[in-house]
């Protein structure tokens, strides 16, 4: 037990060390444009902590980031690599809206409804695509990818239906029922942000669930078994083919979550998109970060959505926002490079 | 066995003098001499994971010691990196070899040091180097064809002949025999005394103890990093050298009770099937294995036993014949069903199908019990189960080291790594255990665990289903040999009456006469 313990903990080290570094890069990239960098730093950490307002902000720009966090980690875990949370993001949301414009219910059947509809939508395009690879070998982050465009495309086609549209003039779907909306009170909103929610509430639950299946529960052994080794997997009895479908659904699933927790949270209705939304690409980059854990994958979706909120700031000082991703984007890298490290190091222990 | 060789004792080409190299706490080599004569043969012995690949890695460049010293021709040398032990004269072929698969012969023969013609590569000039080169030592390559044609044997002459090439004086095999043929390694035996005879060392790292009286002259014993001694091969027996390497005495022969078998567990009749490229390879195999019987399949790599394994254990389907376990059907039924009707079994390839590396040694132990009541309920692992389980485990089966449990299996020697897989198979207690190749790179000392676990099931009152490419092995521990030539059983002795010319002809597919 200590022994994993002390993995953990260097992992959170190699973390910190990740994002000084990439704060530092990101530093020289400020200062080669002509800016200073401890002006826009300065900005972007007084725009995400100099009020509740803002913290309430970045809770809720994190939420849907720990969704599909969450969806990758377990891919990641399970041997695929789902880089479709894009895709079952978009088709999670659209199921959502539907559901949460035209069901009429009361909030407590009503919400969970919605979250239903949007799981149920996210795990029938992961599970497709995973049909696809244990039936023909067709290999799944080609057709994930693909996968991510149809999804795409299928919510701009929703969203012109006439029953499905706006009446007013925006390019965007009607907007879903108060009753399916997760917001708080309007009392404690009015302390922290408009568009405060229970999301958060709901991301902590699935992050214990997700913890549990992968690390209690038999489903959640036979599907790491799968993804380190599918030939003793298979030599061991296990149904390697079912683990893949089960894994891939459920990390749809979570994906599709994430849809529904923005809708319900914070969009209220779905526009017309002129290019991908990259919550599935983010949430790539907060599995990597929060180590592929459960628990990580929290803390990084929280870093990840105040960096996100922070940085929308930054257009206030004429600072780049993009400056966020290359932030991100370096932690990231760094994060890589220390697992390639580890790797040479263990290589380098294995031929003594 | 003894042979005449002109060791030269008056020089010495190589001493490595009190090299001491750590990792971390980890002390891989402690103080550990070497000296090495021109003309000789010196094997280095060790149990796997004693650091005879870390003394090698330090004299060919590849660490630096921690503290000590070298000598190559009574010259201190700092070597510090491969291209100064190659200027040194000293060459390195690895276990696994470092060819380019799509070039040829000539080509990963002289790669880095092609011969030129102004400024293109003179490959005529470097083909007949090495034709002259091959034929000055009676190694005999076609030097255009591609390494990814050519046999395993092949390859490894084509490492020699690139360590030759390069000027090597003195040249480091290590185990160079672990993926040949039985007439490879004797081709390689009489390889290395012509090297020796023309004057150049051999450092021989290996685990064989026959290989070493057969080929060395001298011999350096390492255990758990220590040096132990230095022998003179015709002064000690192979028991000795066992056990001076393990540090304790090891027993060759396997105790095996008489015993009467019992009735049929395992029946395969007129068995049909294909390979991985579709070509029928078992073509009407029939076999059985009563309780209280070891059956050997003694045979050649190739001629239908991984095939039969795996469709006996539901890995691969048959194309017709039937497999009955304890009277029922089995025939292309799945691996779980299989494995709960009563087969258990060791497989050839241990990381690829015996072990989760990334998983540990507690969680690899319940790899197919991991559904039963002792180990979970309502989906929902008992970890402390499975963790208690699994320390039982390591503490009856000598599972080293001592913590292995709550380790990833992957970070285990190959020698633990096999020992994991059979605590899981004996443990399971199954009715037939199948077990292929279970010694495979094992030194002495892990082989007599894993021998004594095998008898041990069949004095149970188990049936084992044996299948080997070590004749040796076949001979020691079967009660019954089936030979098993070209996807068909084409003949069966009792294992005592067994004698190794009578089966090397039947798996070469000889007919056998009664």
């Amino acid at each position: 037990m200590s022994k994993n313990k002390s993995i953990f903990q260097s992992h959170i080290f190699l973390t910190v060390v990740a994002v000084i570094v990439a704060f530092l890069v990101g530093a020289i990239f400020l200062g080669i444009m002509g800016y200073n960098p401890i002006t826009v730093y300065t900005t972007l950490i007084t725009g995400i902590f100099s009020r509740p307002r803002y913290i309430a902000y970045s809770v809720v720009y994190a939420t849907p980031l720990i969704f599909v966090g969450l969806s990758v980690a377990f891919s990641f875990k399970t041997g695929v690599f789902n880089i479709g949370a894009e895709g079952q993001f978009v088709v999670g949301s659209m199921a959502a809206c539907l559901v949460g414009i035209f069901v009429d219910a009361p909030p407590i059947i009503h919400v969970p409804l919605c979250f239903l509809a949007a799981a149920v939508a996210g795990a029938v395009w992961g599970i497709i695509v995973g049909f696809l690879k244990v039936k023909w070998g067709i290999n799944e982050v080609l057709s994930m990818i693909m996968f991510n465009w149809i999804a795409f495309y299928l919510s701009n086609y929703i969203v012109e239906f006439p029953a499905v549209h706006s009446e007013g003039t925006a390019e965007a779907t009607k907007n879903v029922a108060d009753t399916a909306r997760i917001l708080l009170p309007a009392g404690l909103r009015d302390v922290l942000a408009p568009t405060s929610n229970y999301g958060i509430l709901i991301a902590l639950v699935f992050v214990v669930i997700v913890y549990l299946i992968i690390e209690k529960t038999t489903l959640g052994y036979e599907m790491k078994a799968v993804g380190y080794n599918k030939n003793a997997a298979e030599y061991a009895g296990i149904g390697v083919n079912k683990a893949i479908l089960t894994a891939m659904a459920i990390s749809g699933a979570l994906a599709g979550m994430g849809g529904a927790v923005q809708l319900l949270g914070m969009g209220q209705r779905i526009s017309l998109f002129s290019g991908q939304e990259g919550f599935g690409f983010e949430g790539i980059s907060v599995a990597l970060i929060g180590a592929s854990n459960p628990i990580g994958v929290f803390f990084s979706g929280l870093f990840y959505g105040a960096l996100k909120y922070g940085g929308s700031k930054l257009n206030l000082i004429q600072a780049p926002s993009e400056i966020v991703d290359v932030i991100t984007g370096t932690i990231v890298f760094f994060i890589a490079i220390s697992h390639v490290f580890k790797v040479v190091r263990r290589k380098k222990k294995e031929v003594s | 066995m003894a042979r005449e060789r002109s060791v030269d004792l008056d020089t010495k080409v190589i001493e490595m003098k009190d090299i001491v190299k750590k990792f971390g706490d980890f002390v891989a080599n402690d103080h550990i001499n070497l000296t090495v004569h021109k003309g000789e043969i010196h094997a280095i012995l060790g149990e796997n994971g004693a650091g005879k690949s870390t003394l090698m890695n330090v004299l060919y460049g590849l660490y630096r010691p921690t503290s000590g010293e070298i000598y190559v021709n009574g010259k201190r040398e700092d070597i510090d990196g491969p291209s100064k032990a190659i200027q040194c004269g000293i060459g390195m072929v690895h276990q696994h070899f470092m060819l380019v698969q799509p070039f040829t012969v000539t080509e990963n023969i002289v790669l880095g040091m092609e011969p030129m013609k102004g400024i293109t590569l003179d490959m005529a000039k470097a083909r007949q180097d090495v034709v002259e080169l091959s034929q000055r030592y009676g190694m005999a390559v076609d030097p255009d064809a591609r390494i990814e044609d050519i046999s395993v044997g092949m390859q490894q002459r084509v490492e020699i002949l690139k360590v030759l090439f390069r000027g090597a004086q003195t040249l480091i095999l290590d185990e160079p025999t672990a993926s040949l043929t039985p007439q490879e390694i004797t081709e390689l035996i009489h390889i290395m005394e012509k090297l020796t005879a023309d004057g150049k060392s051999i450092i021989l790292i290996t685990h064989k103890l026959k290989e070493i009286k057969a080929a060395a002259d001298y011999c350096t014993i390492i255990r758990l990093g220590k040096y132990i001694d230095t022998v003179k091969v015709s002064d000690v027996t192979e028991q000795d050298l066992a056990s001076m390497m393990v540090g304790r005495n090891v027993t060759f022969t396997v105790e095996k009770e008489e015993k009467e078998p019992g009735e049929v567990v395992l029946e395969v009749k007129n068995l049909r099937g294909r390979d991985y490229r579709k070509v029928e390879i078992l073509k009407g195999l029939n076999l059985n294995v009563r309780r209280g019987e070891i059956l050997g399949i003694a045979g050649i790599d190739g001629n239908g036993q991984t095939e039969l394994v795996e469709i006996i254990t539901g890995l691969r389907k048959a194309e017709g014949g039937s497999i009955m376990i304890n009277g029922e059907n089995i025939f292309n039924a799945k691996p779980r069903t299989i494995f709960e009707r009563g087969v258990s079994s060791i497989p050839a390839d241990r990381q690829k199908h015996g072990l989760v590396l990334d998983f540990t040694v507690a969680e690899n132990m319940v790899l197919q019990n991991y559904r039963s009541p002792q180990f979970q309920q309502y989906g929902f692992l008992k970890k402390d189960a499975i963790r208690k389980y699994a320390q039982d485990a390591v503490k009856k089966y000598d599972i080293r080291p001592a913590d292995a449990a709550d380790r990833p299996a992957g970070t285990l020697s190959g020698g633990n790594q096999q020992k994991v897989i059979v605590a899981r198979e004996v443990n399971n207690d199954k009715d037939l255990l199948i077990a292929v190749n279970p010694t495979r790179g094992l030194d002495v000392g892990a082989i007599e665990y894993v021998h004594r676990y095998i008898v041990e099931q069949r004095n149970k009152g188990k049936a084992v289903l044996l299948v080997s490419f070590e004749l040796d092995e076949i001979m020691s521990l079967s009660d019954r040999i089936d030979v098993i030539y070209d996807g068909k059983i084409v003949g069966s002795m009792a294992g005592k009456d067994a004698d190794e010319n009578t089966l090397g002809l039947m798996m070469a597919g000889g007919t056998h006469h009664e």
